[in-house]
């Protein structure tokens, strides 16, 4: 079992799909020659051809326009955001060409949109965002956010293979620092199925991408108190695993929802409602929920660490949870 | 005298000139979109028997006729508003399309959008979007994967020159230049986008004058003559099919009607629609093709009954379908297997 990096494992779903499947190929903005800002693409170009490799011009709503065009005749196509900040420039095409292809008139459309979300890197305003809440609202979309390489691989095959258009949300402060074995064989993680990380008895947190980090870090602080807590990775955005929410919940009775997408009109909104009207008579304190200001993101390593949740700041949350 | 007359004009300013019984094909095709288009916006829409907006292309049928007699079975269009004809030619029955616009189950989208809101992969439409320009993009998509599969197919992409200020139009042509697909934008320039007319949409006054920033082909064309929309279609799909790359044809036509049903277009000098009244594209076919010796205005008159029995059938149909039930509401919104 070979030891991969988050980034080589999104590469070797793609490349391992490509390999499969004719139809799938890829998008984007200097993904061929270049392999990608990040590299998510290298080496494809000379394994796949131009025809299966496309560089664009930077215009991602012909990106994400053709990739329509290209499902809807039976290709599989992968376009690339180059930073998931300017998927704002396709959103039309995606909202109102490929979320409601299939509710109108009975066309599928399985493209994939990816692209590296997310802060931590001093990449400011417009390298830093996560934009699924933009999304989140949009019936006929699927949004995957993994965290951990296993699952970066597995959600990148299931979205390919998905007969939907599925957006990918990669978190580029995972690339390189998140490795781990992965099977040598073909696998897949379930879109809409999330994952238990630390099973505890005294406080659920529910969170997504590089969040779970920080939550299984104040897990292991709030341990030390005895404080023992269970750590729900969603995975999926759209759909969310319910299920899974709502089985945490009436487990500790005490929950805490952590995304690194701005609080007002965040995810986290929702998860809390779905907790508030089907399990609320289990819950023994108010529902928590911590994420950012609602700001843009900084640029300055003083207001970005400011901005982005820390490990400190939940431990102090769950603290005054328990405590309830 | 005068039918040669014709007929060697035509030879001499096209290359392409269609055969008459391809001539006669399109006669029958534009009037059916008149025919079709008139019941819904002169009487059905007044009626209250149609259930939301109604846009229709009068006066520019001879624009998604003369351009969609071209198409090849495998290949693929992306229709604007006022294209009724590209949907009729491709094979779609004007029974579903009258359920589609009276929101019933058997329409193309079973009640889930209306009017032109419709398409069918069966039959290679792709469904517009109220968002102009957006079908640009997607119909280079559609040109992308015949490349990518060495497939000798085209794309026709449809819009009216108000889309041809919204960024996706001008990033979906720059795509299929740069990659020199096989796709055909065509343009009806009918000088009004709503209410706003061409002057206040773009400081140039064609559209095709566009084509050479992308690196393409663009020509202008009488949209309201078929003979000249069918050649130039076919050089400029031939073009595509060849391995030649997009072009930008641009039609030259007027919109006889307010931008919907429920616009009377005061903001439309009348004598415009005076002068464009004589240039329209049926009676001006029509004339021609007596003048050649085609038609007599004998046979116009049954071509006339003809598709006023097929719309008369598609309306008593329609009105027979049942409207979707209330419970299909969430269906369809991701696939069900």
């Amino acid at each position: 079992m070979p030891v991969t990096t988050y980034i080589d494992a999104i590469k070797d779903g793609i490349w391992e799909e490509m390999e499969k499947d004719n139809r799938v190929f890829i998008l984007g903005e200097d993904v061929g020659q270049y392999g990608g800002a990040f590299k998510v693409t290298k080496g494809m170009l000379d394994r796949f051809g131009p025809k299966r490799v496309i560089d664009t011009p930077i215009s991602e709503s012909a990106i994400v326009g053709a990739a329509i065009g290209a499902a809807l005749v039976g290709m599989r196509p992968v376009a690339e955001m180059q930073f998931i900040d300017f998927i704002s420039c396709g959103f039309d095409q995606i909202v109102n060409f490929a979320a409601k292809c299939r509710y109108r008139w009975g066309a599928g459309v399985p493209i994939v949109v990816r692209g590296p979300c997310g802060g931590g890197v001093h990449g400011g305003p417009f390298h830093s965002q996560n934009v699924e809440s933009y999304f989140f609202n949009v019936p006929g979309l699927k949004i995957v956010c993994p965290s951990t390489a296993y699952d970066a691989k597995g959600l990148i095959k299931a979205a390919i293979r998905d007969p939907d258009p599925v957006l990918y949300f990669e978190h580029k402060y995972l690339y390189r620092r998140i490795k781990e074995d992965l099977p040598t064989e073909d696998f897949v993680v379930p879109i809409g199925k999330a994952a238990l990380r630390r099973a505890g008895e005294d406080i659920s947190i529910i969170t997504y991408g590089a969040m779970v980090y920080k939550a299984l870090e104040a897990a292991e602080e709030l341990a030390k108190e005895g404080c023992e807590v269970e750590v729900l990775d969603l995975r999926s955005i759209l759909p969310l695993d319910e299920e899974a929410i709502l089985a945490t919940a009436k487990k500790t009775s005490k929950v805490i929802v952590l995304h690194e997408a701005t609080l007002t009109g965040g995810p986290g909104g929702e998860v809390v409602a779905r907790i508030a009207e089907k399990a609320f008579e289990f819950l023994d304190g108010p529902i928590v929920r911590i994420a950012p200001p609602d700001t843009p993101v900084p640029y300055s390593p003083t207001l970005e660490e400011a901005f982005l949740p820390q490990t400190r700041d939940i431990v102090a949350a769950a603290r005054k949870l328990a405590a309830y | 005298m005068a039918d040669r007359q014709t007929l060697s004009a035509h030879k001499a300013r096209f290359a392409h000139v269609p055969d008459d019984k391809t001539k006669l094909e399109m006669l029958h095709y534009m009037k059916l979109v008149r025919e079709i288009e008139d019941r819904i916006e002169r009487k059905l829409y007044r009626q209250g028997r149609i259930v939301g907006g109604v846009y229709v292309g009068r006066g520019q049928e001879a624009i998604s006729v003369g351009t969609a007699i071209h198409m090849l079975q495998d290949d693929v269009v992306a229709p604007s508003h006022r294209d009724m004809g590209v949907f009729l030619m491709r094979g779609i029955s004007p029974r579903r399309i009258i359920a589609q616009y009276m929101g019933r189950s058997t329409g193309l989208t079973r009640g889930r959008d209306g009017n032109m809101h419709m398409g069918d992969m069966n039959h290679n439409v792709i469904a517009f979007v109220s968002h102009l320009g957006d079908n640009v993009p997607v119909a280079a998509g559609v040109a992308l994967a015949f490349v990518q599969r060495g497939q000798k197919n085209v794309a026709l992409c449809y819009n009216g020159e108000g889309a041809t200020s919204r960024g996706d139009w001008h990033e979906g042509l720059n795509f299929a230049a740069v990659h020199k697909l096989p796709v055909v934008f065509f343009i009806n320039n009918n000088a009004y986008a709503y209410s706003t007319p061409l002057e206040l949409q773009m400081a140039i006054p064609d559209v095709a004058m566009r084509a050479p920033g992308y690196g393409m082909p663009g020509e202008i064309v009488d949209g309201n003559d078929i003979v000249a929309v069918y050649d130039s279609a076919k050089r400029a799909i031939d073009l595509a099919r060849s391995g030649g790359g997009p072009s930008l044809v641009e039609y030259k036509t007027f919109r006889m009607t307010g931008h919907s049903a429920h616009d009377d277009a005061g903001y439309v000098p009348p004598e415009l629609f005076e002068e464009w009244k004589l240039k329209d594209p049926i009676v001006r076919f029509e004339k021609e093709l007596v003048a050649e010796g085609v038609l007599t205005t004998a046979r116009i008159d049954e071509m006339q009954r003809e598709c006023e029995k097929i719309i008369d059938d598609a309306v008593e149909w329609g009105e027979q379908q049942p409207f979707p039930a209330a419970e299909e509401v969430t269906r369809d919104v991701y696939y069900e297997g």
